[in-house]
């Protein structure tokens, strides 16, 4: 049963003959495909009057040497000849790839796309802020149409369920600038500037900043995880035929949610970073707290303070509206909503930085320094 | 009673004719049980459909027999290797000789269809050149119904049931003796249903297949299955042909095949027979 499969030519009749032998099943082949195509013609026929056992490959291994050398196949037995018969009729040129294009077609295409994609996502943003804002609208004149449970159940997932890993954040973020900084001013004889260092950093930019990309990468991709699940099981479709709004329904909530927890984990992430850097300071720079916070309080101005608190809830918008943008955008398959996914979060990030810079520029210019 | 009969014909049935025998076979998920001393045999060369209600463990009894659930108890014997926990070379060399179609055709999504029958081929047989792969993979995948069009492109470019005729390709990529189907016409049109089960029964003729079929579809059921297997209460409850377990006296299996939709299958078939017989004699292959 497991013998090796064989080629022998002989001459038989004043014509070369190939006789084959053994098991010609895919596990005994070994090198008979190669060694079949080394023979060169002119040969007669092909016997496999000595095959124990054949399958379809080593079938059309014949078949096709056969074709090739322009032999007849003799002393098949049923099997052997059914498999050959079988293999041939299906003999047509298939291709295994796409077709491949030219290196340069396809970076132009590339970027063509690139470009083309970028555009409708923006325009698409902007059409999708303006729908939230007619959806808000509705909401403010019929307010018993707000669903207060969804909010509050947000507010846990996006809020409360967020505390651990933002405040261990912002504590690692505060001593490390403190650290940092006080390495750099301490060659300046300065360590007691590392206090301003920390406390208008984090309270003007980190403590946001920081907060605004761990939301975006917990709630903004989950939201675009969920809606984006939603429309592939068609429950979003499901919503509209028995007269929910999906806006109302799914992205309201969700938006709202992000809006009002934003400046508070925000706020949050800023004192915990500055007791990091509190921390820090006691412990490496022999600062003791007291002195620590009444330096805060004299170099730090409140409006460092609203500086954060008023960015956060705009960052809270972009972050809740491209997740649901992107996960109502999902159309196919399963596939997409990982790439939806991982676009909101690229997305959110990416505008979050490029509003906040524009917020650095307004706020110095309102001399908010 | 009568299962201790059963029993005993199954386990005169000599070892060399039964291609997977499942013995004592025990399931469970947390609390709860799916299957208790399950027993079952599949002959070699035989269609077996394998029925039951939803939840009564069809796909989970699949999953033990190929390797992907491993079960509390019992026993699964393919082609007289026990298979339950094996990694050795003798169960790799049983695992080569079985092919399996997944309910979606699980292809490879990143892999042209072309590529995806070649998968198998490359992983155990990486003596077989490129170009003799290529040819492979376009007599397999023309060898299940699809055109040679299908080939290059990727699996979310196929209809469902273009991308079940891929997944079939890929699962008799390396010429299995056996062959596992789990729902291979649910969510296909009628005309395509008909068409994958008579392909199947084709390629059994042609290649010698025993096939482990599992099925919702009456369809499918009389037309291309040789035996029958009935599960629920967490075993097979009877394994025959369809007349065979009309005449059991079970009210699950009475209700199945005389429920309407039963009736309606044993109609279709019967006017399929007459239709054969009455056109042409050569119309039995």
């Amino acid at each position: 049963m497991n013998k090796a499969a064989e080629l022998t030519e002989e001459q038989r009749d004043g014509g070369t003959v190939i006789r084959l032998s053994g098991n010609l099943a895919i596990a005994c082949l070994h090198d008979l495909p190669a060694r079949l195509d080394g023979v060169q013609g002119p040969v007669d026929a092909i016997d496999l009057s000595q095959v124990d056992h054949i399958d379809t490959i080593g079938a059309w291994t014949v078949h096709s040497a056969a074709k090739r050398l322009d032999a007849k196949i003799i002393g098949a037995d049923g099997d052997a000849q059914r498999l050959v018969e079988a293999v041939g009729a299906l003999d047509e040129p298939m291709a295994v790839r796409p077709d491949k294009v030219s290196p340069f077609t396809r970076v132009v295409g590339q970027i063509g796309d690139a470009v083309i994609s970028a555009g409708t996502t923006l325009v698409g943003l902007l059409g999708f802020f303006g729908a939230s804002l007619v959806a808000a609208w509705g909401l403010i004149r019929h307010p018993s149409r707000f669903r207060v449970n969804a909010v509050v159940q947000r507010f846990e997932v996006v809020g409360v369920s967020a505390l651990g890993i933002i405040g261990l954040m912002s504590f690692l973020i505060g001593i490390v600038i403190a650290q940092q900084g006080s390495v750099q001013l301490r060659q300046f004889g300065m360590e007691m500037l590392t206090i301003n260092l920390v406390g208008r950093l984090t309270f003007r930019e980190l403590g946001v900043l920081m907060t605004a990309i761990m939301v975006a990468g917990r709630s903004g991709s989950a939201f675009a995880a969920q809606l984006g699940t939603m429309k592939l099981t068609e429950e979003i479709d499901a919503m509209r035929t028995i007269g929910v709004s999906p806006m109302e329904a799914l992205v309201m909530p969700r938006t709202l949610a992000v809006v009002v927890m934003m400046p508070l984990l925000g706020f949050y992430a800023s004192i915990v970073a500055v007791i990091g850097g509190g921390f820090l300071c006691a412990v490496a720079l022999d600062i003791p707290p007291i002195t620590f916070v009444q330096r805060l309080r004299e170099v730090v101005p409140i409006t460092d303070l609203w500086v954060g608190l008023i960015k956060a809830p705009v960052f809270g918008i972009i972050i809740a509206l491209s997740g649901c943008y992107q996960g109502m955008q999902v159309k196919a398959n399963a596939e997409e909503v990982g790439l939806r996914t991982t676009a909101a979060v690229v997305q959110a990030i990416f505008l979050v930085i490029v509003i906040d810079a524009f917020f650095a520029v307004f706020f110095t210019w309102i001399g908010w320094n | 009673m009568q299962q201790a009969e059963e029993r005993r014909v199954d386990d005169a049935i000599a070892q060399d004719e039964v291609a997977i025998r499942v013995r004592g076979l025990r399931n469970s998920f947390g609390d709860q049980v799916v299957h208790e001393k399950l027993d079952l045999d599949v002959r070699k060369g035989e269609i077996l459909g394998v029925v039951g209600g939803s939840g009564t463990g069809k796909s989970v009894l699949m999953r033990s027999i190929i390797g992907l659930q491993m079960p509390d108890a019992g026993d699964v014997c393919v082609f007289g290797e026990s298979m339950v926990g094996r990694l050795d070379d003798e169960a790799l060399a049983v695992r080569k000789r079985w092919g399996v179609l997944f309910q979606g055709g699980a292809l490879f999504s990143t892999l042209t269809v072309a590529e995806n029958v070649e998968v198998p081929i490359r992983e155990y047989y990486p003596n077989i050149g490129p170009q003799l792969r290529d040819e492979i993979a376009a007599y397999k995948i023309r060898m299940t119904g699809l055109p040679a069009e299908a080939g290059p492109k990727y699996p979310a470019e196929l209809s469902g049931g273009m991308r079940k005729r891929a997944g079939l390709a890929r699962a008799l990529a390396l010429d299995p003796d056996l062959l596992f189907l789990d729902e291979p016409t649910a969510g296909l049109d009628p005309i395509g249903a008909a068409a994958f089960d008579d392909q199947t029964r084709k390629l059994q003729q042609t290649l010698g297949l025993t096939v482990f079929l599992i099925t919702h579809d009456l369809d499918t059921l009389y037309s291309i299955c040789d035996r029958v297997a009935v599960l629920a209460d967490k075993k097979v409850i009877a394994v025959g042909t369809i007349e065979e377990l009309l005449a059991l006296d079970h009210p699950w299996i009475q209700e199945y095949f005389n429920g309407p939709r039963g009736r309606a299958a044993t109609a279709a078939v019967e006017r399929e027979k007459n239709k054969a017989a009455s056109t042409s004699p050569e119309g039995r292959r």
